[in-house]
Parts: structure tokens; sequence; C-alpha cells
């Protein structure tokens, strides 16, 4: 009986064929409508960053002109912005952070991934990795009453032996009874060692991580040929690993350039044109946006932005070579920092 | 012992005579006797050599310089008492393997210096209770340490990161669900662009949200502009670690969940979400750390209060890399030990996040 009436029940309406694409159900509908949304409102968010930035140094230029972009001083009392020494500060104290940050961070790399011993390894890991979660304030700090007084004689050693260099030297005698130190201190020089402290982390992670790719077949090839460690390092991890190397260089640049807390706190500002890195005096984009923004008109605020724009065009270009360097030698898991 | 020791070869089996010695395996790495001596050796060699010549023979001063050239020194003579009894390739291996060891001291001498001082320097006002209890509010600059304290930039740092963590954590890990479960076509666009923002100067958001909050909105300097400045740069570090993090789970779980006939939303709430949890957290500990040290973006977003503020949509706040910024920079000598005790306790406090971290990454390794 009630078997009879089961049977009947399909036979009343008519076959409906079978939907072979259902779609989505209404939940993952609106799964995927509030993922993408909070996709683009990321994108919207970060992205407008930069066309914020652009668009505000319209005016800028409108304003200034060119001599925005060549001019040195920055008086906005009597309406004079230039940018140009800006950026070489800014320019000269990340590529003195490079030249410290750049042989430490890959020796240190080199001997977490080949020479350290088991547990010793994962201690530098950790070590490196804390290194990079320590703020930038603390090395600011850190560089300025620890590190400058004895930095200084290094300062002056080189002034007085290689002075005859232009970027070495500085406008004092280094052969005094009672030498300027303060000639010495607040330097590009001193600025970069601090930014190097915060970029070796950044660039040593890095190159360890794609050292340690380098595949363990050539490596035993290499010693079973005769070579020593040294040899093995020099000819399968040093080239396997030459683009993170580079990658991880370029990312330590970008990092440096856009510095502030630390510099800002060794610098003493001067807007000179001028190369003496080991002088005291300078300034960088991030320093002069921290320093100037408070007392700034809409005209100079409309400045500090196009500065701002020029600094976040710099960084992105640097990163975006680095994340193809990084990403092409075949290294997955080296990037996260 | 020696690297180019030749080894035998390749004797037939059962032809190795008792005079014959079984063949040693060459050591690649490590030291013997021998070479331990050498080491020391050229260690208090080149130091007595530049005792004598620093300072009174070259008229030279200053520590720094003194280390940097025995440094050198040590260099020149381990090479040259290597190369008595060893030949060129092996000095080499043995000269380039201590220089990257000192590479990785002085690396981790930076490291360890910097903490350290921190602390020394920080002492005398981390030792006060005063110092965690009470705010500086009618505190001169010249008064004693046991007046006054960091309770307001405890408590702004806390209320900061807090807001931050709130506003960039569902973010993040949204953004990170669309670019690896959801997929659109506009999820590599996305990725390229938190890539390329993970860089972004922390100045420049600071500078964005003073401009738009600040200027354009005239909003006024309060702790909640800072926390937004924070999460502008938190946001792309939290979705990539966890972009990261969602990317390691197993496709099989997903594909067993949606199997067993659960939609997407299900499967990612409850197989990749969970599944994925250590990472997150650690994703999310990245942020924080790299948000709690954020000095430039909240100099510019909130002001700096000398009283304790609780209300973050009002009036100027404090943080604790604010004050130490502002304090060390007064150039008042207490006042800079007080930066310096609110620097060791951002300290602790980045210290902390960061052993939490390694413990939770660690239990992942081991639940796999």
């Amino acid at each position: 009986m009630t078997l009879a009436l089961d049977l009947s029940g399909p036979q009343a309406t008519p076959p409906v064929p079978r939907e072979i694409d259902p779609g989505l159900p209404t939940g993952d509908r609106v799964f995927h409508g509030a993922a993408r949304t909070v996709g683009v409102f990321v994108l919207v968010l970060t992205g407008s960053i930069g066309l914020f930035l652009g668009l505000q140094s319209i005016p800028t230029f409108q304003h200034y002109g060119l001599n925005f972009l060549t001019r040195s001083e920055w008086q906005p009392a009597i309406d004079q912005i230039g940018i140009s020494a800006v950026v070489l500060g800014t320019i000269e104290v990340a590529v003195v952070a490079l030249f410290v940050s750049f042989p430490l961070a890959l020796l240190t790399a080199v001997y977490i991934s080949e020479y350290a011993p088991g547990r010793l390894k994962s201690m530098l890991v950790s070590a490196v990795d804390l290194m990079a979660a320590v703020p930038p304030i603390i090395y600011g700090l850190w560089a300025v009453f620890l590190f400058q007084p004895h930095i200084i004689y290094v300062a002056r050693w080189l002034h007085t032996y290689l002075g005859w260099l232009p970027f070495l030297h500085v406008n004092t005698d280094p052969h005094a009874a009672v030498w300027e130190q303060s000639r010495y201190t607040s330097s590009v020089f001193v600025a970069g060692l601090a930014v190097s402290l915060m970029t070796i982390p950044l660039g040593c992670a890095i190159m360890r991580g794609v050292f340690a790719q380098a595949p363990i077949g050539e490596r035993e090839a290499a010693l079973a040929l005769g070579a020593t460690k040294w040899g093995m390092v020099r000819t399968v991890v040093l080239p396997f690993g030459r683009g993170g190397v580079i990658g991880g260089t370029m990312l330590s640049l970008g990092r440096a350039l856009g510095e502030t807390a630390a510099v800002l706190l060794i610098i003493s500002p001067a807007f000179d044109l001028k190369f003496r890195i080991l002088e005291a005096g300078t300034e960088t984009i991030s320093a002069l946006i921290a320093g100037n923004f408070g007392d700034a008109s809409a005209t100079q605020l409309s400045a500090l932005l196009s500065a701002g724009f020029i600094l976040f065009v710099m960084t992105l270009c640097v990163n975006t070579v680095a994340a193809i360097f990084v990403n092409r030698s075949r290294s997955g898991a080296a990037t996260e920092i | 012992m020696s690297a180019t020791q030749q080894m035998p070869a390749m004797p037939a089996p059962g032809s190795v005579s008792e005079a014959q010695t079984p063949p040693v395996p060459r050591r690649v790495s490590g030291r013997d006797v021998d070479e331990w001596f050498a080491l020391a050796g050229s260690g208090v060699g080149s130091l007595a050599l530049v005792w004598v010549l620093y300072e009174n023979l070259l008229a030279l001063s200053g520590t720094l310089g003194f280390i940097l050239c025995w440094y050198a020194a040590f260099l020149l003579t381990y090479a040259g008492v290597l190369s008595v009894a060893h030949p060129w390739t092996v000095v080499k291996d043995r000269v380039a393997s201590s220089l990257f060891l000192s590479g990785a001291v002085v690396v981790g001498a930076g490291l360890l210096s910097t903490v350290v001082y921190t602390f020394v320097r920080g002492m005398a006002a981390l030792v006060h209770i005063n110092f965690y209890t009470q705010d500086m509010a009618g505190v001169g600059p010249t008064a004693p340490l046991t007046q006054g304290g960091v309770l307001m930039a405890i408590a702004g740092t806390l209320i900061e990161i807090g807001i931050a963590i709130a506003i960039s954590l569902p973010l993040g890990v949204a953004t990170a669900v669309y670019m690896t479960e959801v997929r659109g076509r506009l999820s590599k666009v996305v990725r390229t662009v938190v890539e390329a923002m993970t860089a972004l100067p922390e100045i420049l958001a600071g500078l964005f949200v003073y401009v738009v909050l600040i200027v354009r909105l005239g909003y006024p300097r309060t702790g909640f502009a800072a926390a937004v400045a924070i999460s502008v740069t938190m946001i792309p570090i939290i979705a990539r670690s966890s972009e990261v993090a969602l990317r390691v789970v197993p496709g099989g779980l997903r594909e067993a969940s949606l199997a067993l006939g659960s939609s997407q939303w299900q499967t990612v709430r409850r197989v990749v979400l969970p599944t994925a949890k250590a990472g997150l957290a650690t994703a999310l500990i990245l942020g924080v750390a790299r948000g709690v040290g954020e000095t430039a973006a909240v100099l510019i977003t909130s002001g700096a209060s000398t009283y304790l503020n609780l209300n973050p949509f009002q009036d100027p706040m404090n943080s604790l890399p604010l004050f130490a910024f502002n304090a060390v920079r007064s150039g008042q000598d207490l006042y800079i030990t007080r930066g310096f005790g609110a620097a060791a306790i951002l300290l602790v406090l980045v210290l902390t996040l960061f052993v939490i971290m390694r413990l939770l990454a660690r239990g992942q390794v081991r639940s796999r």
C-alpha cells in the first residue's frame, strides 16, 4: 500500500532534467562575495596610498616646477623648496647601510647555512629573526648613545688617511690637538651604520634560505672531487644563491631607503648637496617628513607629500626588482619576513 | 689530517695488509689540535703586536679601531702560520671559515649589545615601581626617577595595537582567504600589490593617514588615527604571511571536506582555517611585532600626551616607542633614562611576542 503510494509520487510531476552545473549554494555565494569585497578593499586601500601620494604631488610640481627636483635648499619661509639634497642624502644613507650590511649579511648567511653546528644553527636562525623584530627606535638609541662615541674615531681615521678621496673628506683638521668630535657625529656614515643593523636580518634571512636550497648532490660532488669546504661554498653554494644574494640585498636597500626613526635620531638636518659622508649633517626623505609635517602650510604639506611620493617610487622600484630576483632564484620559502 | 692527504687509490678487496692503515676519510670541517694552536697563537700574537703598535708607535686611538686593527693583524698572522705547514688551498679554506665565523660574531654582538645596552641604561628607571604605575602629568623634566612613569605609554601602546589588530587581522586573513581559496580574477593583482606594500616605509603610511584623516577630514590627532596608520602597515604583512600559512594546508583535506558535501565556506571555516591556526597566529604576531615598534607613523598621527588617556577617539595618546623617541631627543639625562626604560619595556614586549611565535611554530612542526 505505502509502496504503491510512494511510487506514484514522482510520476505525478513531469520529469525535470538534472542540472549539470547547479552553481554555488547561497552560502558560498555570500562567502565569495565577502572575500572578494575584502580583497578589493585591501587592494584599493593599499593601492590608493601610491595613487594618493602621486595626485598630491601635482600641485607641488605646478607651483615649483622642475626646480623642485633640482634645487637643494628647503626654506619654506622664503618659498624656496627643492628636493635634490634630500634625495641624495636618502641614497647616501642607504648605500652606506648596504656597504656594511651586504658583507655582514652574506658572511652570516654562509656561516649559518654551511658552518654552524646543529644546535647553534637553530639558535642563530632565531637570533636573526629576533633581530628583524627589534623595533628600529631601539637600534637608533643604541647607535646614538653607545656606537657613535666609538665610531667617530674610525671616522677620523678614515678622514686622516683616506681624506684625499672627496667623499671621505671633512671640513676640519684631523690633526688638531683637540679635534672637533662634533664634526664627525650625526653624519651619513653613522646613520647608515645604524640602518644597516635593520637591514642585515632581512638580507641574511633571504640569503640563508636560498643557500639552504643549494642541491646536496652538487655539494657532495664538489667535496668528492677534493674541494675544501671553502671551495665547495665558492663553486656550488654561492653561484647557486646568486639570485637570492642580489634580491636579498636589494630588499635591504628598499628597507634602508624608508627607515625613519633611527635616522631622525641620529642626523642633524642639513640641506647641502654634498657627498662627504663622514661630515655632520644630512637629510633623508623620511626624516624630512617626520621632522617637518607639524608646522607645514598647505603648500609645504603638498611638497612633503611629493617627497613621500618620490620615496614611494624609489622603494617600489627597488622592491619589485628584488622580488623578481628572489622569485627567480628557485626559492619559495625564503621570502618571509 | 690535512685536506690534501692522499687517499689510497681503491684498494682491491682483501689486499689490505696489516702494515697498511685503513683509509681515513678526509675531514671537511672542524679543526685538529694543530690548527687550534695555530688559531689561538695567531690570536694572542696579533693582540700583542697591535698592543705594542697601536697608540704607542702609530699614534692611533679609539677602542673600535683597536679591535679592527687586531682583527686585520689576526687574519694576516693566521694565514702566515697556516702557510708554513699547509698548501695554499688549505690556507684559503681556513681563512675563509674564520671570516664567515667573524661575520656571524659581529652580527650577534650587534644584536646582543643592543638588547643588553637598552636594559642597562634603562635599569635606573625600571627598578622603581612608579615607573609602571604613574604617568608623566605634572612631572617636571628634572624630577627624580621616583616620580612619574610611563603608564600612559604602556596603556597607549596596548590600546593602539589592540585596535590595529581588530582592524588588520580580519582584513588580512580575509584577503589571504581570497588569494588562496576563492581565487578570483583579481587575486593575482591583489597578491602583487599586497606584496609590494609589505615594504611600504612606515612614514608613508603615517603620512597617508595624517593627510586623509587629520588634514582632510578634520579629525583630531588621536590614538585611533595612530591605530589606523599601524594597521595600514600591518595588513599587508598579515595578509602575506597568512597566505603562506593557508597555502601549506594540504589540498587533500579540502577535497575530503568538499566530497563529504560541505560547502566551500564550511570547508574554509571548519577545515582550512583550523588547520592553519598556528600559521595564522604566527602571521598575527609577525604583524604585531612590526606594529608595536612603529615610531614614525605614530609620531605624526597620535600626538604625545603626558597624561593617561584611555579613550582612543579623543585627545592625543602616547605610546612606548614614541615616548622613548621624544625622551631621548629632550637631552635631559633623567629623561633619557626614562626613554631607555620605555625602550626596555617595548623590547620585553617584542621578546615575549617572539618567544610565543617560536613556541607556536615549533608546535606546528611537531603536530605535522
